[in-house]
């Protein structure tokens, strides 16, 4: 119901009489209504087959990919390892205390996402969403043991026979193969894959690997199987969102109205002349993922997967009418109906503009500090408790201790150097001489703990309660040094 | 309010039959039906955790749910498994020597952390929380070793103790020079200025003469001739800056008068040996413990090199 048709009491005024009845009110429970989305074929049909066999193999194999990085580390070349607090990415191994560059790589994805809609509308939603990925294997599936759009409406409008059942049964069961296939993937991100595929088929594997398996295992047949495009149309911030990111200059699946009405049914061989070229064969309705009618605009429910266009495309050759009634074309091209879908697209506009440079900028920020990262890190804690400690000589003696992370692969040797007040001595603990070599394994941190001494002779160089010391790390195969400021404390 | 349903004329909704001012009435906007199924399965939930968990107080005790979840026994049984974690450790520290347990990174650094934790358990009470000391306890920190600061020392002194009734205790005592009418007041406040005067303190320069005497005649048996002290019998160092009972005239008076004698319990009879071991370990890691050469071949020659 549209507003506009709503009788207004403010607008008729003075009082009840002659108002006509409103009509009843569906309630605001409105059932689903089920979609049977018809099978397409052409050119983005064949896009989207491809963009899921690529997906969905990418999220299949890459925890199988390997890389070595030496004795004693997992060599899964992407592992969140949170059992150790750090994830590895290759080379590249980000403690917990660096989770600020996958915080970068999610602003580069919502960036590069507003880029992407500003240009070509909702590409992600269409083609690479998980959930549009997910459904559409389970449409496949569905599709697969009961038919296509009309057979499965014949199916569902049958009494429970004996096939019916066994076509249900079948296709419910091949979603929850998928579906357990997909938590069991995922579950691989986390652990080393060849060793928790054993653990997991022995009945060995951790508990949290068995929930996280079953917990997705039941979202993605509830939201991939069961839910579909409910969770576009209800769950998704997104579409909300891309009203927004979309304006004239915006690639956009469009009906193109000045060229297609009035619409009609079309005997063949009569005139075209005086009509729209949209027979009204309800094909593109039929396929849609999402049960709409993308003749009537622009909708919420859109998730631009194009399919329509090929729906289209295929009657427009049939009928001899040229292709691309339906097509990717912008609200500012609408407007003509004779003129190509895509002339005058504008792709270069300040809003793109805008959002290449913040990606450029987030991007080359996040690969400065990553290329500059010291790959160890190295702090100093002084002694709280005692400050200082008075020595037999009247001496005064403090306490650091220092921590030594090693972020590569392979042992590291470190030098420590002291400059402070007068002559501080260094002692350690662990260590014998003033002078030793630390060692610290790869992925470790090593804490040494040092006392610097100052000779009682030397105390009347002290010009303050807290003096200035500076500590110094060598990297003794790298050369790399790093310096840190603390104090010396005296009862001065 | 009505009976029956109320539908609002201009827009077709139900309305909750609540009216205000006479004629506004207010939408009945029911919860998203999702929302309230997830409700409904949340109290279904809830029924569930009362039968599997402990739920409910009775008079004696508690429902105690078909799983007999208890986070009591699972405290004790972390504890055990964390106790059978650590056996390897344990064992290795009951048999091995703590010079080699000293050069072994990794049970050197486990009876650090496992020594820190017993000695703010048992000994941080006296010592402090970083083993600062106070007045008459020492500080365990600093340099300066009453009854030797080697590992083995320390290891000795924790586990039997000072003037603790063990028979392998540390078990000396000081005169009372004074209560005891050994010396009498002058003759203290003489011996005083001198002990004072080792440290090149502020002293009574004629009284400190005068108590060189006193002290060669009474002190230097334990203290040494020049008042170096001697670890074998407990006997402080009276040249060094460290002072237990203070440096002030008063308070080295004092100490002469009543004598001094400190006690510490013989903890091997309360801990076990390994968790001694463990402590001997982290008070010779806090700053100031001694390599074993030093002091073992000449303990008032080690004294010596201290100053």
């Amino acid at each position: 119901m549209n507003t506009m048709d709503r009788p207004n009491k403010f607008l008729i005024g003075g009082g009840d009489e002659g108002r006509p009845k409103p009509p009843p009110r569906q309630s605001d429970y409105v059932p689903r209504k089920k979609i049977y989305p018809k099978r397409a074929r052409g050119t983005f049909r064949g896009i989207k087959w491809i963009v899921m066999a690529v997906t969905l193999a990418i999220y299949y194999v890459v925890p199988w990919l390997r890389w070595n990085r030496g004795e004693g580390l997992p060599d899964q070349a992407i592992l969140f390892d949170f059992a150790n607090q750090r994830l590895l990415f290759g080379p590249i191994e980000i403690w917990a205390q660096e989770f600020y560059y996958v915080t970068g790589l999610l602003v580069l994805g919502a960036l590069s996402l507003f880029l992407v809609t500003s240009i070509a509308g909702r590409m992600w939603c269409g083609y690479a969403c998980p959930q549009t990925v997910w459904t559409d294997l389970m449409i496949a599936v569905e599709r697969f043991w009961q038919g296509d759009r009309n057979a499965q409406l014949r199916l569902d409008g049958q009494p429970w026979t004996f096939e019916k059942i066994w076509k249900k049964s079948i296709t419910h069961l091949s979603w929850l193969a998928i579906s357990v296939a997909t938590g069991g993937a995922l579950v691989f991100y986390f652990g080393d894959a060849p060793t928790l595929a054993i653990e997991l088929v022995h009945g060995t594997a951790p508990t949290v690997a068995y929930f996280f398996l079953g917990l997705f295992t039941l979202t993605t047949y509830l939201l991939g199987g069961l839910a579909r495009e409910q969770v576009c149309i209800y769950m998704c911030p997104w579409p909300r969102i891309q009203g927004a990111m979309v304006d004239r200059d915006s690639l956009l699946i469009s009906y193109r109205e000045l060229r297609g009405e009035p619409r009609g049914a079309h005997k063949t061989g009569t005139t075209w002349d005086g009509r729209g070229d949209c027979i009204d064969c309800k094909a593109c309705v039929a396929v849609c993922p999402t049960g709409i009618d993308i003749r009537d605009g622009s909708q919420l429910e859109c998730i631009q997967c194009a399919l329509c266009i090929d729906a289209c495309n295929e009657i427009m050759d049939r009928v001899g009418r040229p292709r691309e009634l339906i097509a990717y074309t912008t609200i500012g091209n609408l407007s003509n109906a004779t003129s190509s879908p895509r002339e005058g697209w504008r792709i270069i506009r300040p809003r793109t503009i805008l959002y290449t440079v913040m990606i450029t900028l987030v991007a080359s920020l996040m690969g400065w500090s990553l290329l500059n990262r010291a790959d160890f890190e190295f702090s100093v804690i002084q002694d709280r408790n005692p400050l200082f400690v008075v020595l037999s000589d009247g001496g005064l003696r403090n306490g650091y201790m220092i921590k030594i992370a090693n972020k590569v692969e392979g042992v590291r040797h470190f030098k420590l150097r002291f400059s402070g007040p007068a002559d501080l001595q260094p002692k350690f603990v662990e260590f014998d001489g003033t002078d030793p070599t630390i060692e610290v394994n790869p992925s470790e941190v090593r804490a040494v703990k040092v006392f610097l001494l100052l000779s009682g002779a030397q105390r009347k160089e002290l010009r303050s309660d807290a003096e200035p010391v500076t500590i110094e790390l060598q990297d003794l195969d790298s050369g790399q040094t790093a310096s840190r400021a603390t104090t010396f404390r005296s009862p001065q | 309010m009505s009976h029956g349903k109320k539908i609002d004329d201009v827009t077709g909704v139900e309305t909750t039959g609540h009216v205000w001012d006479g004629d506004i009435s207010e939408l009945n906007k029911p919860l998203p039906r999702w929302w309230l199924y997830t409700f409904y399965a949340c109290i279904l939930w809830s029924i569930g955790y009362w039968v599997v968990y402990p739920a409910w107080p009775t008079i004696n005790g508690y429902t105690k749910g078909v799983l007999n979840y208890s986070q009591r026994e699972q405290v004790q049984q972390d504890i055990e498994a964390w106790k059978s974690g650590h056996a390897k450790y344990r064992t290795q520290i009951a048999e091995m020597s703590l010079a080699d347990i000293r050069k072994n990174d990794e049970l050197f650094q486990f009876s650090i952390a496992g020594g820190a934790a017993l000695f703010g358990e048992n000994c941080a009470g006296c010592h402090g929380r970083g083993a600062q000391g106070g007045i008459g306890y020492p500080n365990l920190n600093d340099d300066d070793w009453l009854w030797g600061g080697d590992l083995e020392k320390i290891h000795q002194t924790i586990a039997f103790g000072i003037r603790s009734g063990n028979p392998k205790a540390h078990d000396t005592a000081m005169p009372h020079f004074g209560t005891d009418k050994i010396l009498d007041e002058a003759q203290i406040r003489d011996a005083a200025n001198f002990v004072r005067s080792f440290s090149h303190l502020d002293v009574d320069q004629e009284a400190a003469k005068r108590g060189s005497q006193i002290f060669a005649d009474n002190c230097a048996a334990c203290h040494g001739d020049q008042g170096k002290g001697n670890q074998e019998l407990g006997a402080p160092n009276l040249t060094d800056a460290i002072w237990l009972y203070g440096n002030s005239q008063e308070a080295v008076m004092q100490s002469i008068r009543t004598g001094r004698g400190g006690a510490m319990p013989a903890w091997s009879e309360r801990l076990d040996p390994v968790a001694v071991k463990m402590l001997a370990l982290f008070v010779y890691s806090l700053g100031g413990g001694q390599a074993e050469a030093a002091s073992a071949s000449a303990p008032a020659a080690g004294a010596d090199k201290q100053k």
